[in-house]
């Protein structure tokens, strides 16, 4: 399902996201709220951000080698680049998006 | 005691899981404690990810307690490629759902830290293995790992300081291991985490040979033993030796058997060694110390007993091969199964590793009785001091299962290995000593008791002697001139042998100069008689002749008278004693 979606979107410019998150920690909802005011501020209309709970999908986390959370795994355009932690380092978020905006 | 003993397991005593690992449940007294996380700390391959990886397989094999396996540093394959080279089936324990591994992977290359974060991901995923295969146990190793990958410290510590909080509530027993570090066990500090039980793993170089060490720093709410003890990574996996026995109960028997040689046993009072006691044999080379112990050790097995030799110095077919040569077959004690030859350099491994290594093959033999040759051969790998505790030991150990040893001691000159004999004389219940006696231009074999514990025994020195059909002790010769041996006692015993016959034969000369002179003196009586016979009878003659002479005259004179008074017709009959004498 989610892989479908991915290979949709796959332009160069359409940012394919996912967040994991732990439940509703204090990291988890921060991380959210973060990533979601920087995506829309930056990638307005070209992105498509995916939060998954891994509480929900626990054989995920060994899957995708989860071991610090919150998550952001930045799956398009390519190189795959993870980050983790709250997302409240915009410098070090938008280097990891490959954004290279002056702020 | 009894009041004691009765009011303590009354108590709740700490409640421990058992590893399953030999001798480690032994110094731990019944395993790490239960629900709660243990620090395993060591250098690199000091056996930590072994020793762990084992708890984990024998709680699923052995105690029905599957668990789980979290690798920060092999991977799931490689480590299951490992274990096999120890004959664990880890694969097929993953499959029916016994064991559960997961590899937990950082790589800091695509990684951005963005702010807070927490590390719920090992938290779930742990939890969900957990939960799946309902674990008992939980192994994290090298969750150090961690501190490299996550740049932020301070969050990790708080995270790691959760998660065993977190183990602790899940109530599963957990291993985790740790780096050794420079002043503290581990790098980090992670001993601060986990207070209840920690174990310090070593691997140790001295003389170049390598031991590999194990202590129980810290075990809070148990007693366990403090010292260091050596461990064993083999084929088997690991096994640990509590080499100080802190007992001295040992059950001592009045059971004799003999030494094989029966002219030994009989310095012995007459029926040999104690069952269970230890006897040390030293002498300088070549004096029959492995003869001896060969004879003993195949009089053993003829009994139908067993008995393990450890060599130190020659090969089991050099044995067997040099033992022929005294008409002792040693090989179908072998091939029967009774006679079990360990044949190492004593260079192989550590003191201590010997010690553990023949712990274990004595607890899979159980022989009646244990050779080693020569214990002086040790020293090369230890010092005097560690030779001596390690003999203590392994005699406390084979003396508890009533297994009679034998030590054999090289004397090379008054130097450290003198020193060695001397200083486990007092461990050893019964010490003979074979000596060089040189004289006359060769070398024999004395031997002697120098002390045998609890029995009638000998003061004597004995020439030992070993012949084609095995050993044997002769008297030595005390002649005028001191203790004889060899051809000297032979020579003395040959001059004794001459003297007698010439003693013989001298006494043979008087005999017959005695003989001789009583024929002479009977032949001179003989001759005076003789003598004296023609004298009586010159004597009787003229005796004789006087009376006929008488006689005659007389009857001349009749008849004289006759004729003279009656006729001369008797004149014929006068014509005889007419004829004058």
């Amino acid at each position: 399902m989610l892989d479908k979606d991915i290979k949709k979107n796959e332009s160069a410019d359409n940012f394919v996201l996912r967040l994991f998150v732990a439940g509703a920690s204090a990291n988890s909802a921060r991380a959210i709220s973060n990533i979601r005011s920087i995506c829309e501020l930056y990638l307005k209309n070209r992105y498509e951000l995916e939060i998954v709970d891994v509480y929900q999908q626990p054989l995920l986390a060994q899957q995708e080698q989860l071991i610090a959370l919150p998550l952001l795994i930045k799956k398009n355009p390519l190189p795959e680049r993870r980050m983790f932690g709250d997302m409240s380092d915009l410098k070090k978020v938008l280097k990891g998006l490959g954004i290279n905006e002056v702020i | 005691m009894d009041y004691s003993a009765k009011n303590k397991s009354k108590l709740n005593v700490l409640p421990k899981t058992p590893t399953g690992i030999s001798g480690l449940d032994d110094i731990t007294r019944g395993g790490l404690p239960q629900g709660r996380p243990t620090l395993i700390c060591g250098g690199a391959g000091s056996g930590k990810t072994l020793m762990s990886l084992e708890f984990i397989i024998n709680g699923a094999t052995k105690y029905n307690e599957p668990g789980v396996f979290m690798a920060f540093e092999e991977k799931t394959e490689e480590l299951i490629l490992n274990v096999a080279s120890l004959g664990f089936d880890l694969a097929s324990l993953i499959k029916s759902k016994k064991v559960s591994l997961d590899y937990v992977y950082v790589d800091r290359n695509d990684m951005e830290e963005t702010g807070q974060f927490d590390l719920d991901g090992v938290f779930i995923r742990l939890g969900y293995a957990i939960d799946q295969i309902g674990a008992k146990r939980v192994v994290l190793d090298t969750i150090e790992n961690l501190f490299s990958d996550l740049t932020n410290e301070s969050i990790v510590r708080a995270e790691l300081r959760r998660l065993f909080q977190w183990l602790k509530d899940k109530g599963v027993t957990a291993i985790i291991t740790g780096e050794k570090g420079d002043k503290l066990l581990t790098r980090r500090g992670l001993e601060e985490y986990v207070s209840d039980c920690v174990i310090f793993l070593d691997h140790r170089i001295v003389n170049q040979i390598s031991t590999r060490l194990l202590r129980v720093v810290k075990y809070r709410g148990s007693t366990h033993g403090t010292n260091e003890y050596p461990f064993l990574i083999d084929s088997d996996g690991i096994s640990v030796l509590p080499v100080t026995s802190l007992h001295m109960d040992d059950v001592a028997t009045s059971e004799r058997i003999s030494t094989g040689i029966t002219s030994l046993d009989s310095m012995l009072g007459g029926k040999g060694f104690f069952r269970g006691s230890s006897i040390l044999i030293s002498g300088t080379a070549g004096t029959g110390k492995t003869n001896i112990a060969a004879t003993f050790a195949s009089s053993i097995c003829d009994r139908g007993e067993k008995c393990i030799y450890f060599s130190f110095e020659e090969s089991a077919n050099q044995i067997v091969r040099n033992m022929r040569s005294i008409g002792l077959d040693l090989q179908k004690h072998i091939d029967a199964g009774l006679l079990e030859i360990c044949a190492t350099r004593p260079t192989m491994f550590g003191l201590e590793m010997h010690l553990v290594d023949m712990h274990k093959k004595v607890t899979e033999i159980k022989p009646d009785a244990v050779i080693i040759d020569p214990i002086t051969n040790l020293v090369t790998v230890g010092s005097v001091n560690d030779v001596k505790s390690m003999l203590i030991r392994l005699i406390d150990f084979l003396q508890r299962g009533q297994i009679t040893v034998l030590f054999t001691a090289l004397t090379i000159n008054k130097s450290v290995a003198e020193q060695t004999y001397e200083a486990i004389s007092s461990l050893v219940d019964a010490w003979l000593l074979l000596r060089d006696i040189e004289f006359n231009g060769e070398r024999n074999r004395g031997v002697y008791l120098m002390k045998s514990r609890g029995m009638k025994h000998s003061n004597q020195i004995r020439e030992f002697i070993i012949t084609d059909n095995g050993l044997d002790l002769v008297d030595v010769y005390l002649g005028p001139d001191g203790v004889l041996t060899g051809s000297a006692r032979e020579a003395q015993i040959l001059k004794e042998h001459t003297g007698d016959v010439l003693k013989g034969y001298q006494k043979t000369r008087k005999d017959r100069e005695i003989l001789r002179k009583k024929k002479i003196l009977e032949a001179t009586i003989l001759t005076l008689k003789a003598e004296f016979e023609s004298v009586e009878e010159e004597l009787n003659r003229t005796y004789t002749e006087e009376l006929l002479t008488r006689n005659i005259l007389e009857k001349n004179r009749k008849e004289i008278t006759n004729i003279r008074g009656t006729s001369s017709e008797n004149n014929t009959e006068e014509n005889g004693p007419h004829i004058e004498t």
